[in-house]
């Protein structure tokens, strides 16, 4: 299976791999996935008093589709604000990717991640979780 | 040195331009029907055929009319497997073989549970060897198969053969290799390893794709298959169809090619495969994996832990090797055969599985040495995991979302 020239650049050349202090309450940290299933992602934002995300970070474990959605991710993620962060699809990254249908789950554990990481923050600062959605797999 | 390097040569081998050399009259000038008695076109080919057939008997110590030219291994699984279950079915209906077969093997036998088979699935132990005890354990008297590969597709590993031929005979049962990955590549002689039935291929020692030959033991015991296509009664009633004449004629060449050169051959890949292997597994957290005392000269099969097989390949983008890891929805599970060995499944998605070949050169190893470790490296600065194993945490403690 032919990579996208997309997943290849993200590949070659990932945005934003690194670790925010996970021990911060600006921090919200999502860790996604499992070794045994071949991908594990985590995704890490920033968010400022306006809620706004001022930095975001990943590591991923995994395919290149799945480095390449993670890294697109974080991409997206600074200078959203929260509530446009829980808007992303999982869809808009299989499009901007351009990933074939046996790549999807990788977009959906980006997705996981990304409501995962918000989660994370909403309840170190006192917020409710916001109800995920059953895992798509 | 031309890039991409190819180091997939389990998967096939590109032909010698040898056997090339040797095919291309059988294409057009001599393009007759081997079956066809009455002209020259057709005497010709059979010279050819026949030929072939004393190249390919040579190089595993049998004779010209125990071989059953085939379309490939897979054919020749089939054939054997399901032709000795047809033809022996008064004698019993239980088949021996192991989790770590080809799908051709296994495939096979699932085929025949349907039909009233009992099949035996041998677990092999860590090093990925059959253990001879739990197979004594397994005989029946209904037992009429025992195949074992020779050597694995996917680590290399070597069976012990005449020890497991020795028991299914023992018992009354035949014994059946799938020895694809070992013919041509190791000295395997049919009467020295008790072998009864042997399934292999053109396309991985050399030669062309799409021919392959079942070996059917003719004396001490006289072995019967029942022929699994239906025509003409070529190939002494066991294999219906024309032979495709340029293809036999290249696994001959491949045949008398291996013969020759297999013991200098296989002393340059085991060096060449050492060397790879010892320089690889300098790196930290990487495992080999297989038996490495008994196994094929040019396999490499090794574990970088914390990095995700497919995504490896990926930054190795120079090299053609092959990963026990699949990330696709359709299968998100890793190599059956590195789960056999008992591998977790990590371990098994972290694999690459590399295969030397006749044309691999000494200038290639070292740049696929460099270029692994560069694309390990390269993805353990992006792996979680990695971060997490650096920093002490263990990683089995941690509740996993399994998705």
């Amino acid at each position: 299976m032919a990579y996208s020239e997309k997943v290849m650049e993200h590949y070659t050349n990932p945005r934003n791999v690194g670790t925010l202090n996970k021990d911060s309450k600006s921090v919200g940290t999502g860790l996604v996935g499992a070794p045994e299933c071949g991908d594990v992602m985590r995704l890490q934002i920033e968010v400022n008093e306006d809620n706004i995300i001022t930095d975001a970070k990943f590591k991923t474990f995994g395919c290149g589709s799945a480095i390449a959605s993670s890294s697109l991710a974080t991409e997206w993620l600074k200078g959203k604000t929260v509530d446009e962060a829980l808007a992303i699809d999982n869809m808009d990254i299989v499009e901007e990717l351009a990933l074939p249908p046996v790549k999807i789950h990788c977009s959906v554990l980006a997705e996981d991640a990304i409501k995962s990481a918000i989660n994370d923050y909403r309840v170190k600062n006192g917020l409710e979780p916001i109800e995920l959605p059953k895992s798509h797999h | 040195m031309e890039l991409p390097i190819y180091l997939d040569n389990n998967a096939t081998t590109p032909l010698d331009p040898r056997v090339l050399e040797a095919m291309l009259p059988y294409f057009t000038s001599k393009f007759g029907n081997a079956a066809s008695r009455n002209h020259a076109f057709g005497w010709v080919a059979e010279e050819g055929v026949d030929y072939a057939r004393e190249q390919v008997a040579k190089l595993i110590g049998c004779t010209e009319k125990e071989i059953i030219f085939t379309s490939g291994a897979t054919e020749a699984d089939n054939l054997g497997i399901k032709g000795v279950f047809e033809m022996y079915q008064d004698k019993g209906n239980h088949i021996i073989t192991a989790t770590t077969e080809h799908k051709a093997v296994l495939d096979t036998c699932k085929h025949l549970e349907k039909l009233g088979a009992k099949v035996t699935y041998l677990k092999v132990k860590e090093d990925g060897l059959v253990d001879l005890q739990e197979l004594e354990a397994a005989m029946t008297e209904q037992t009429i198969l025992v195949t074992i590969m020779y050597g694995n597709n996917e680590i290399g590993v070597v069976q012990p053969i005449k020890e497991i031929s020795a028991i299914a005979h023992k018992y009354g049962a035949l014994f059946m290799t799938d020895a694809t990955q070992a013919v041509g590549k190791i000295p395997v002689d049919v009467n020295a390893d008790g072998i009864d039935l042997m399934a292999f291929s053109a396309h991985k020692m050399y030669g062309p794709k799409g021919v392959g030959a079942l070996y059917v033991r003719r004396k001490n015991p006289r072995v019967k298959v029942t022929a699994q296509l239906d025509g003409g009664g070529h190939e002494r009633g066991m294999r219906s169809g024309t032979l495709n004449v340029p293809g036999i004629v290249g696994l001959g060449k491949a045949c008398e090619l291996c013969r020759l050169e297999m013991d200098e051959e296989a002393k340059r890949l085991s060096a060449l495969r050492d060397k790879l292997e010892s320089s690889l597994n300098e790196m930290e957290e990487s495992y080999v994996n297989g038996n490495v005392e008994h196994r094929l000269p040019h396999v490499a099969n090794i574990s970088f832990k914390y990095v995700e097989g497919e995504g490896l390949m990926m930054a190795m983008k120079d090299l053609a090797v092959s990963s026990g890891s699949a990330c696709t929805s359709a299968s998100l599970e890793p190599s059956y055969v590195l789960k056999s060995l008992g591998l977790s499944d990590d371990l098994a998605h972290s694999s690459i599985r590399f295969g030397l070949g006749r044309f691999t050169t000494e200038e290639e190893i070292d740049y696929a040495i460099e270029n692994t470790k560069k694309a390990v490296n390269h993805l353990r600065n992006l792996s979680p995991l990695w971060e997490m194993f650096k920093e002490g945490i263990d990683l089995s403690k941690i509740e996993w979302a399994e998705h």
